[in-house]
């Protein structure tokens, strides 16, 4: 079944055609007669990257197997960008919702809906405009200089990094985190495939040294929050004063739950759907987790990371449980149960969307359920036990992508060992 | 047969392809030509030392021509005629020497004799003089055996899994003497194990499940469980410096013929197949024949692509073109060179796949299988995807490390990585299956000479 077939029969062939026309003028390689560039070669990559977008190109394999698999880099990257829909639709809504709550305006979800959307799409699009238009700006630049086509990779950077900012983050932060993550996370690598940092977190790692007091603390998680509205997160709570009950709530009880329609705290099903203060993306654990189902049934999300991430988080908290019991820490942080650690925080997207990028987990099967695990550990280490900053998965994951290699080469000794002591 | 002996291999990939070739045999065929080609033969030197000219006179089993280096193994006329043309190609390569076949087959002439009489010395002067010696492979490297070799142990794989292969319970039903025969040579040839490797999921005919002085090993898994290299990988894997030799099922019976009968007999069943092919079938021919007269009247469209052996491993040959010296198989697809707008998200037409994002409703093949092409469906990227390859290679491989070792050509983590025991048939599931369409084939061909040239 085609779907497109009646556009592909109207447009194909003319399109092509005039494709094919422009590409003379377009190339990157001297023209054999007179020696000379094409007036538009420095547009080359720009050109061939749109005309890839549009036409898979009729190359046929010559080498090697004769046929080949219907999947690309292109399908593959569209795929991860499709399950991160949902979480960028709710972070929309959300970002409307939140600022309209902390005007005590339109407490419930679909009150003032059409309001809340565009506010939200006001504070989002731009953020995700700039962070494409200043990352893939680069890319294509670096693309050209090097002579390699533009690769598909930051079409999935250039959307998780609007996803884990602040929504009242400036714009021109966005484009200098982007940039840098590009430049110094990704080319100065080799690109696409060779780079050590996750580009995203990359960008969001630039910010949190570079301008912490827009990236944390208790004010830039609601945009254009009104003053005297408490803007902690539900982690921030936790961390100070624990769980109340089975509530999270503030020093200051100016906070709004939507789900049960009272003043003064978050009950569990806020954090859980993400009625809550955070970045833009993290918040709907439902949305996530079709983001989850979507990667893990098409298979390019390794549920093995995603699984032993959250394992190695909950065997973790159970840990802090059991210290704080058993030594009498009376921290309030150690004492919540664990599952209140999946839906406060970005835990469970840093799970989906960080930690499963494959160039810079682990490669070996074995390797990613460790790797998994022991990101699960150490971001609930960080997230838990450090002071200044009640999370940890950011720094959590680009630890582990530089030890990634590490563990990967000590699967492969393994594998090796075995078959010397075969021989 | 004990069920625990059965070796079952989770991971591989069937493609399902149309155009299997019906179990119907053409035995009157005749090809014109046939053709013995020098670049099948894995480090053959790219110019042999010529023993006949053109224009000169053989009987089948003449020697055509040597390598200096290694002049015992001599490569023979698979039909008695006339040399016509001493292709060459660049740099004074000779690429083809090309016969006109005889309408009956005249053959030169040996004693007949019984190996088990013989010593295995003049078990391997009889092979290396008939011509007979090159259809014995070893692993690793994919070369012709050594003669002055001993293997520990020789493998023949009873069945070919890779898309669109022939059946070999079909090719060989009713030749179970001349299989025995042939397998009572290989026995001559090593004191270790000859090892047969059957298929658990088609019953195989009385040749194979009833030979006889042959462990029979049962294999159970889709593509590529029928390559021997995998068979050897779970059987008895190969260590540095070891030797095993393998022997495909037709040249099995070449091979006891050259004791039965005292002649050099290259006698094939070849399967013709795929999409583009109007009436895929077998056809009895020889070793080398010319694919010219199989397509004729045979095809469906012009603009094709030949390709002597599967379409996995195959060599693309012009229509005018001989079948390599070890393929039993032709496989015909379209050429797939046309622009596909938006073919990544909307493909206009069904294709095969390992990956699951292509839903059924927007790909739906035909029971009997899929209309293949020769499109890359994508281009060329640097490793993005990890755990893919591993899905599609049942061997305890790390295949994307593997090929990482070879490319920054570090010697001891290839050996340490098993490159002893693969050859490029067994990884070539891993470049279809490849998101970033990474020629992993020509990669691994590389490291293999790299290796076998330091070694």
């Amino acid at each position: 079944m085609d779907p497109i077939k009646p556009l592909r029969d109207a447009i194909s062939k003319p399109l092509w055609e005039q494709i094919e026309k422009l590409e003379p003028h377009l190339s990157n390689k001297p023209d054999p007669a007179t020696k000379e560039l094409p007036r538009f070669h420095w547009m080359h990559s720009t050109f061939d990257a749109i005309k890839t977008f549009l036409f898979v190109p009729p190359h046929t394999t010559q080498s090697g197997s004769h046929i080949r698999d219907g999947i690309d880099l292109k399908r593959t990257m569209f795929i991860v960008i499709v399950s991160m829909l949902p979480a960028l639709l709710h972070g929309i809504l959300n970002v409307g919702h939140m600022h309209f709550v902390s005007q005590q305006m339109y407490l419930g979800l679909f009150e003032g809906f059409w309001h809340k959307l565009g506010f939200g799409l006001l504070h989002v699009l731009p953020i995700i405009v700039v962070a494409y238009g200043a990352g893939l700006g680069v890319e294509f630049a670096f693309a050209q200089f090097r002579g390699h086509p533009v690769n598909e990779g930051y079409l999935v950077s250039g959307m998780l990094i609007p996803l884990i900012m602040p929504p009242d983050i400036p714009l021109w932060m966005v484009a200098v985190a982007s940039i840098f993550a590009v430049i110094i996370g990704k080319e100065a690598f080799g690109g696409t495939g060779m780079n050590v940092l996750n580009v995203a977190l990359t960008a969001r790692v630039f910010l949190f040294f570079a301008y912490p007091l827009d990236i944390s603390g208790d004010d830039v998680w609601i945009a254009q929050m009104a003053d005297g509205y408490s803007g902690a997160t539900p982690n921030a709570i936790l961390a100070k004063v624990g769980l109340t009950g089975n509530l999270m709530v503030p020093t200051t009880e100016t906070v709004y739950s939507t789900t049960t329609q009272t003043w003064g705290h978050y009950a569990p099903l806020d954090a859980f759907l993400g009625f809550i203060p955070g970045s833009i993306g993290e918040m709907s654990k439902p949305a996530i987790l079709i983001g989850a189902l979507i990667l893990v049934v098409s298979g390019i999300g390794s549920w093995k990371i995603m699984v032993s991430l959250v394992v190695g988080a909950l065997f973790t908290g159970f840990l802090f449980n059991a210290a704080n019991a058993g030594f009498d820490l009376n921290s309030p942080f150690m004492a919540v149960p664990p599952h209140y650690h999946l839906i406060i925080g970005s835990l469970l997207f840093a799970a989906v969307f960080m930690a499963t990028d494959p160039v810079t987990a682990t490669q070996t099967d074995t390797g990613k359920y460790i790797y998994g695990f022991l990101i699960g550990v150490s971001g609930m280490i960080i997230r838990v036990l450090n002071p200044a900053y009640p999370e940890g998965w950011m720094l959590a994951i680009l630890v582990l992508n530089v030890f990634a290699p590490l563990i990967d080469h000590f699967i492969i000794r393994s594998n090796i060992k075995r078959r010397l002591a075969r021989g | 047969m004990a069920m625990s002996m059965v070796k079952r291999l989770r991971k591989g990939l069937d493609i399902k392809v149309v155009g299997h070739p019906a179990n119907k045999l053409e035995s009157y065929f005749s090809a014109r030509t046939f053709a013995v080609k020098p670049r099948d033969f894995i480090g053959l030197s790219p110019i042999p030392k010529l023993l006949v000219q053109e224009g000169s006179e053989v009987l089948a089993g003449d020697p055509l021509f040597f390598d200096k280096a290694n002049p015992d193994v001599l490569y023979s006329s698979p039909v008695s005629g006339q040399v016509v043309e001493i292709r060459r190609g660049e740099k004074r390569s000779i690429t083809d020497v090309i016969l006109i076949s005889d309408e009956i087959i005249r053959y030169r002439e040996w004693p007949r004799v019984d190996p088990a009489s013989l010593d295995r010395q003049a078990v391997i002067q009889r092979l290396l003089e008939t011509g007979a010696w090159p259809l014995v492979r070893q692993r690793p490297f994919n070369i012709i055996a050594d003669p002055g070799d001993e293997p520990k142990a020789i493998h023949v794989s009873g069945f070919d899994s890779s898309p669109l292969a022939p059946d070999y319970n079909f090719v060989l039903q009713g030749k179970k003497l001349a299989f025995q025969q042939g397998l009572d040579v290989l026995r001559k040839l090593t004191s270790g194990k000859v090892h047969l490797n059957l298929n658990v999921r088609h019953k195989p005919v009385d040749t194979l499940n009833e030979a006889a002085n042959v462990q029979i090993n049962w294999f159970d898994g889709p593509h590529p469980a029928g390559n021997v290299g995998v068979q050897i990988h779970h059987l008895d894997p190969i260590n540095k410096n070891d030797r095993v030799w393998y022997v495909r099922p037709q040249d099995v019976i070449t091979l006891g013929k050259v004791f039965s009968e005292g002649k050099y007999d290259p006698e094939r069943i070849v399967a013709l197949a795929g999409p583009e092919v109007a009436r895929p079938r077998y056809f009895k021919t020889r070793l080398g024949a010319g694919v010219e007269q199989l397509l004729a009247n045979n095809l469906r469209n012009e603009h094709v692509r030949v390709i002597s052996g599967n379409l996995l491993t195959g060599q693309r040959v012009e229509p005018s073109g001989h079948l390599s010296f070890y393929d039993d198989l032709v496989t015909v697809i379209a050429e797939g060179d046309q622009p596909e707008l938006l073919g990544w998200l909307f493909p206009s037409y069904p294709r095969p796949t390992a990956s699951k994002t292509y839903p059924i409703i927007t790909n739906d093949a035909p029971e009997e299988g899929f209309v293949v092409n020769s499109s890359m469906h994508g281009e060329e990227r640097a490793f993005v995807m990890s755990g893919q390859y591993e899905k599609v290679l049942p061997m305890d491989i790390y295949p994307v490390h593997l090929l990482k070792a070879i490319l920054s050509r570090d010697f001891e983590l290839m050996e340490g990585l098993g490159i002893y025991e693969v050859d490029t048939e067994d990884l070539a599931l891993c470049e279809f299956v490849c998101t970033s369409k990474i020629d992993v084939q020509d990669i691994l061909r590389e490291g293999l000479e790299y290796v076998r040239s330091q070694s």
